[in-house]
């Protein structure tokens, strides 16, 4: 391993992730000592729009893949209609690759349950609820013993600090399914229905949970609220670039010395997260990476430089997504990795839409039967093909996602899968995987 | 875009280079169905709220990074679409989409019921490719599984489009089909306990879990219809034809005053099936199951086709030529007039059918003795004198459409006493729901229970003991005040006669309340029958008998001399059954009634067997023509041609399915008369609209509406309760009888009681409960209802609860009240 340069490792910029290494700062007596419950009382004391326009001044964009800018989508709640409001926050988390909310929630809860009171004042919610993934038990476990801690003393519930302001916060657990964590489809798994993506319009600015206006917000765009209401809009600014403002939690995984989270400031590169990370594993070079989860496009080594911020990745032609970076090198398959994305996405599809349901089931079949041995260049065309027909024509965005890493990995490595055809590579998969259960 | 035309709301926008005009909020996929444009679709259905699943329809729009999915894509101002026809990326979307339907979808075509007529078929030619670049397995399901007795569901051909489950949810409130599992395992199916470990096979029929839940909704052969595939089949059109062989033939429902506008589909001769027909104006697209499935009667083993007369030497039953039966008949009624002929009809009988019994009773028989009420008229043990039901007929329904399905719909508020609209009018029901889902339409409903369907349409309700509804109508301040917003509608059903002052208390309602009344039957035939003058004391065009200028005008139009006409009401079903009973009439003319349908089912059956000459007109082997001294085959209503009128008063006119000789009850009535030289006109169903349409007009004013004092319920003692009954949609009803598969989707009989008297009795739900009177007994399992206190429902002509001809008694009468023994029937299922 070798160490990061000096001016690399200045690059961390340790804001969400400030208290992950203390000793017991999922504790409320060790949060508040830390900072902890801070930025409510400053909150609470401004109006709620002062707040809506701190967030649009902060910059702030979703954490949750798509980069919505914060402020802008709070300011779409309609105020003084009569109805409640709710906050949903979503820590479905279920991006392959991504690995920023769970911890955060694990080591330090609290950073949550503060963002989502300040968001709800903001918004003028008095309910809010978390969405956990199911599989996530360590982490709702300590989330529920934060919110216990946090009803306690006073931080929710009736008149949380003598302010007038109540506010109650549910934590649920979803099912283990990737699509609750699509907004609408969590809205409707939330409100006991089957998990899947609903019609917009209606965006759930206007009808959300039960029909009435809602912000869905993942987790590290709440979590960064209180920083920014203790810290104000400039400093958050000072990090990050112009458009792509504050820092940023790369979760890096795959070939690297150090696999973990980095927080810096939106815009760094991969090359510098890759020194971050203690470098490359040893006699592994770097083939090809996501920069932020599998449904984001394929970069390869030559995008090293790409800054990691929304413009930069997308320059790419790729998108910033979760800054899930997984790395992969030269001892890596594309064409496998590719098959075990689009198991991924054919178990998860949700089954709403002709082309994710039917595209991934064919597409799936087709990786099975080139891993095997048994592919030929027509197959090529065909995924190429069908990958087109899904992407873009698909109900909601999981579709999109499965096309991707077929899309890209046939546009960069090509070569990859004539070796498979060509009989060049062993085949990875044998002829009893075939007979696929379905 | 050049300027054209438009109001302020509607936008312009361009389709295919076409600038259009649409109304705001309309959809792209529907403004282009209208110019002309076919956007190939699954899940769209004008009816259903968007989907957006199957994204078959996608179209390109400019300024839109991807394809659009038409169907849910609302027009805008200046919007500039390009659909297949214009746009390669359209194009390409749709054939790709369709490549992905099929790869799934088993080669079944050549014999599956949907080929020929298959929205799948049809857009595979148009939109698909013809060779297939899908190599792999396909995915397989076990063949069709019953989700009902009657629904088969063969998931391997269903596209997941939804349809059905969305019509089942906002159309109908039948939440019994839903999605299940996901993925390319994503599957339609009802609740099945092994879905969720339970017991079961997996793959079997629905029914082999504890739990399972079939799909028992009454409206569930729409799914069949709407099905873009042939993923869901009907048990009795399953594998007996292909579409192309089918004669299909607008026709109209028989079966209840809904009013529902059909499509029969014939092949050599024989009705395969029936559809929903179109009709916005009264059932949109939608029907019944009873109406869908239930014409197997036309053709059951026990039709009458040969004329039959008893034999004086043996005293039985022997087919006889038409000439020799229609003499016994003529002579057999010549005989009896002077003693007094009774005339029932039933409620079954088209409009121009029943204007023959009401014309052949006045001009041949010399009566006003007609009927066509097959059911109680009045409380059990009220004086038969009481005409209140008969009176309120003349005053506030014959003659008068002034409540219209539309009206139903936009009305902001609708009171319903008397009526459970799920069971006893269907299509009124789905209207309701519709007014209530899409348009916040207030319902109360004074009824003894909320049921199922009364919750479905949102209904507050008002309790009601049997035989208080009357006193409700006339005290009760929040009925009224429902009543109180323009547009405002009290509808009323037939059941409403039992309850003494209650008809007088609706009409008086209304006219305080300025809300419009709508009476609601539950045959086919009743409305019309009204109109049409089977009535004591109404001629046709709902003039009064005692009318004398009414009476004259009419009697010129017949030809015959006045004086024929009497102008004293006649004797109503009741008091025809009693006279006939005690030895008064000296015969009876009966269409189509079975006696279990009366009031006291033992009374009329004694009075068919003391009259001394019974003459009846039927389809079918039943329990009057077991008696009759002359049987006249008459047509079934896919045999003749003719009309209904529904409970607006809406026409409902339909012409023959099927070429047949059977002959309408109008033109064997013309035969009949012309022997006893009246010349009755009523052959021809032409000739009879025709002569409807001349007669004179009523000069005189309405008649006054009743003004019967409001009964109270009655007050039970101890071990007994007041009864609540109405018919189930799917019950025993004589035309249904017989029919197994569709009987298998009916509500299971229960006896429902409150909590007091599961409590005083000891019961739990499920136990069973005895229901008596000095008649005789019902036992049935108990269901714990929200009732009030003392009363006990029973469905009125199912398996195992024939109230009528069981307890002898109808609603609002006291029962005594057991824990139940079981019979012999459910003692031996106990055991196994
Ligand atoms: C298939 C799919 C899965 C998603 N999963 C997540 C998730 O696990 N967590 C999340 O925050 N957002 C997820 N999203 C994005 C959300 O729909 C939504 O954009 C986000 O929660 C908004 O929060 P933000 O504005 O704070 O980013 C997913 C989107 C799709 C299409
Ligand atoms: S793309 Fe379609 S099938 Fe896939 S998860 Fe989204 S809605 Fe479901
Ligand atoms: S069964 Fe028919 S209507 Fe229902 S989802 Fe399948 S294809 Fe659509
Ligand atoms: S609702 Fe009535 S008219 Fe319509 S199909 Fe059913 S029985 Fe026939
Ligand atoms: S018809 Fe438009 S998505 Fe199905």
């Amino acid at each position: 391993m070798t160490q990061p340069r000096q001016e690399v490792l200045q690059k961390l910029t340790p804001v969400l992730t400030k208290r992950w290494l203390s000793p017991d700062a999922w504790q409320i007596g060790v949060y508040e000592q830390l900072d902890g419950y801070r930025a409510i009382r400053k909150a609470l004391d401004v109006h709620p729009d002062d707040l809506i326009q701190l967030i649009k001044d902060s910059g702030l964009r979703g954490r949750g893949g798509a980069g919505f800018p914060t402020g802008l989508k709070w300011g779409f709640i309609p105020q003084g209609d009569g109805k409640p409001h709710y906050l949903v926050i979503n820590a479905d988390e279920g991006e392959p690759g991504t690995c920023k909310d769970l911890p955060l929630m694990t080591y330090d809860p609290h950073s949550l349950v503060e963002g989502a009171i300040i968001a709800s004042y903001a918004i003028r919610a008095n309910r809010a609820f978390i969405y956990i993934r199911g599989e996530a038990v360590h982490a709702a476990r300590r989330l529920r013993n934060a919110v216990q801690e946090a009803y306690a003393k006073g931080y929710l519930g009736k008149n949380i600090l003598g302010s007038g302001f109540d506010l109650d916060l549910v934590v649920h657990s979803g099912a283990g399914a990737y699509i609750c964590g699509e907004e609408t489809a969590l809205l409707d798994s939330l409100e006991g229905f089957r998990g899947q993506p609903r019609l917009r319009p209606p965006f759930p600015a206007i009808a959300g949970l039960y029909a009435s206006p809602t912000v869905v917000n993942n987790v590290g765009t709440i979590a960064s609220v209180p920083y920014i209401v203790l810290g104000g809009a400039d400093w958050w600014k000072s990090m990050g670039t112009e458009k792509s403002s504050g820092p940023m939690i790369y979760s890096l995984s795959g070939r690297v010395v150090n696999p973990g989270q980095y927080e810096c400031g939106l815009g760094i590169t991969l090359r510098e997260l890759i020194e971050l990370a203690g470098g490359m594993q040893p006699g592994h070079n770097l083939k090809f990476w996501t920069p932020g989860g599998s449904s984001t496009p394929l970069l390869t080594a030559e995008h090293i430089d790409t800054p990691m911020d929304f413009e930069g990745v997308a320059a790419a032609g790729s998108i910033l997504g979760t800054t899930a970076m997984q790395i992969f090198s030269d001892q890596d398959c594309p064409v496998y990795n590719t098959w075990r994305w689009l198991e991924f996405y054919h178990h998860e599809s949700c089954g709403k839409c002709t082309p994710c349901r039917e595209g991934n089931y064919w597409m799936v079949r087709t990786y099975r039967r080139i891993l095997a041995g048994h592919g030929t260049v027509k197959d090529l065309d065909t995924l190429q093909d069908t990958a087109d027909n899904i992407f873009g024509r698909s109900f909601c965005g999981l579709g999109d996602g499965a096309a991707t890493p077929v899309v890209s990995t046939l546009k960069w490595f090509r070569d990859d899968y004539l070796g498979y055809i060509e009989g060049r590579t062993a085949p990875r998969l044998s002829e009893k995987s075939l007979v696929g259960a379905h | 875009m050049t300027d054209v035309q438009k109001r302020a709301d509607q936008v312009s926008l361009i389709i295919d280079g076409v600038e259009v005009v649409a109304e705001k909020g309309e959809l792209v996929i529907r403004v282009a169905e209208r110019m002309g444009i076919a956007i190939p679709r699954f899940c769209d259905h004008p009816l259903l709220a968007p989907a957006g699943a199957c994204r078959q329809c996608l179209v390109e729009v400019e300024g839109q990074r991807k394809p659009v999915a038409s169907c849910t894509q609302t027009v805008a101002e200046g919007m500039v679409v390009k659909t297949q026809l214009s746009s390669p990326v359209a194009a390409k979307a749709q054939a790709g989409v369709m490549e992905l339907l099929l790869i799934n979808h088993p080669l079944d075509c050549p014999t599956c019921d949907k080929g020929g007529e298959c929205p799948l078929q049809n857009q595979a030619m148009s939109t698909g490719r013809a060779d297939s670049r899908f190599k792999e397995e396909k995915r397989e399901y076990e063949k069709p599984i019953h989700i009902s007795s009657q629904v088969l569901l063969d998931r391997e051909r269903c596209v997941l489009c939804q349809r059905c489950t969305r019509f089942s949810e906002e159309i109908a409130g039948d939440k019994f089909i839903d999605l299940m599992d996901r993925s390319s395992g994503e599957q339609i199916n009802v609740y099945r306990d092994d879905f969720f470990g339970g017991a079961g096979t997996g793959d079997g029929q629905v029914g082999e879990g504890e739990g399972d839940v079939a799909f028992n909704s009454y409206f569930s052969g729409n799914t069949i219809q709407i099905c873009p595939v042939g993923a869901l089949t009907g048990e009795q059109y399953r594998f007996r034809a292909r579409p192309f062989d089918l004669v299909s033939t607008p026709s109209a429902c028989e079966h209840c005053a809904s009013g529902c506008s059909q499509r029969t589909d014939h092949r050599r001769g024989k009705v395969l099936r029936r559809l929903a027909g179109d009709d916005p104006a009264v059932n949109e697209e939608w029907n019944c199951d009873k109406g869908r499935w239930g014409f197997r009667y036309a053709t059951a083993t026990d039709r009458i086709l040969t004329p039959q007369i008893r034999d004086t030497k043996t005293g039985e039953l022997r087919e006889a030529s038409w000439s020799e039966a229609l003499l016994a008949a003529a002579e057999g009624l010549k005989a009896a007039k002077e003693r007094g002929v009774g005339v029932l009809t039933g409620g079954r009988l088209t409009v121009e059918d029943a204007y023959a019994y009401a014309k052949f009773a006045r001009t041949v028989l010399g009566t006003n003795d007609v009927d066509f009420r097959a059911r109680p008229l009045r409380a059990t043990g009220s004086p038969v004198t009481t005409t209140e039901e008969a009176d309120f007929l003349a005053a506030a329904v014959a003659g008068i459409t002034e409540v219209t399905y539309e009206q139903v719909e936009n009305a902001p508020s609708v009171v319903l006493a008397g009526l459970e609209p799920e069971e006893e009018s269907p299509i009124l029901f789905l209207r309701l729901r519709k007014g209530h889902i899409r348009r916040k339409l207030r319902v109360t409903a004074v009824s003894a229970y909320l049921s199922r369907g009364l919750e479905k349409i949102g209904a507050a309700l008002v309790a009601a003991v049997p035989g208080d509804e009357a006193h409700i109508l006339a005290s009760d301040a929040a009925v009224a005040e429902a009543l109180g917003a323009p547009g405002a509608l009290l509808i009323v059903g037939e059941r409403l006669a039992t309850v003494p002052g209650a008809l007088s208390a609706a009409a008086d309602l209304a006219a305080r309340t300025g809300a419009k009344l709508a009476w609601v039957p539950r045959r086919a035939g009743d409305r019309g029958a009204i109109d049409a003058g089977c009535l004591p004391n109404l001629l046709p065009g709902g003039r009064p008998v005692t009318d004398d200028a009414a009476r004259a005008a009419l009697s010129l139009a017949w030809k015959v001399d006045a004086g024929v006409v009497p102008g004293t009401p006649g004797r109503d079903t009741d008091r025809i059954i009693a006279a006939a009973a005690d030895g008064t009439l000296g015969a009876l003319l009966v269409g189509g009634v079975d006696p279990a349908d009366l009031a006291d089912p033992t009374l009329a059956e004694n009075a068919l067997d003391t009259v001394p000459f019974l003459v009846s007109l039927e389809m079918r082997q039943s329990a009057v023509t077991r008696r009759a001294d002359v049987v006249l085959p008459i047509a079934p209503a896919v045999e003749k041609a003719g009309t209904y009128m529904d409970w607006e008063g809406r026409l409902r006119s339909f012409g023959a399915v099927l070429k047949s000789t059977a002959m309408t009850d109008g033109r064997v009535l013309e035969a009949i008369a012309a022997l006893l030289d009246v010349s009755l006109n009523t052959g021809d169903v032409n000739a009879v609209r025709r002569e409807l349409g001349g007669l004179p007009g009523s000069t005189l004013p309405s008649p006054v509406r009743p003004s019967v004092a409001a009964a109270r319920a009655a007050q039970p003692a101890e071990n007994q309760a007041v009864l609540a009954t109405w018919h189930q949609l799917i019950d025993l009803g004589s035309l249904l009888d017989g029919d197994q598969v569709l009987a298998g989707t009916a509500r299971p009989p229960v006896a429902r009681i409150g909590k007091d008297l599961a409590e005083s009795l000891g019961l739990a739900d499920g136990d069973l409960v005895t229901v008596g009177t000095d008649r005789g007994s019902i036992t049935l399992p108990a269901a714990i209802t929200d009732l009030p206190p003392r009363v006990v429902w029973l469905p009125t002509n199912s398996p195992g609860s024939t109230v009528r001809r069981s307890l002898g008694v109808t609603a609002g009468a006291v029962v005594t009240l057991t824990a139940g023994v079981p019979g012999p029937i459910l003692a031996e299922e106990a055991a196994r």
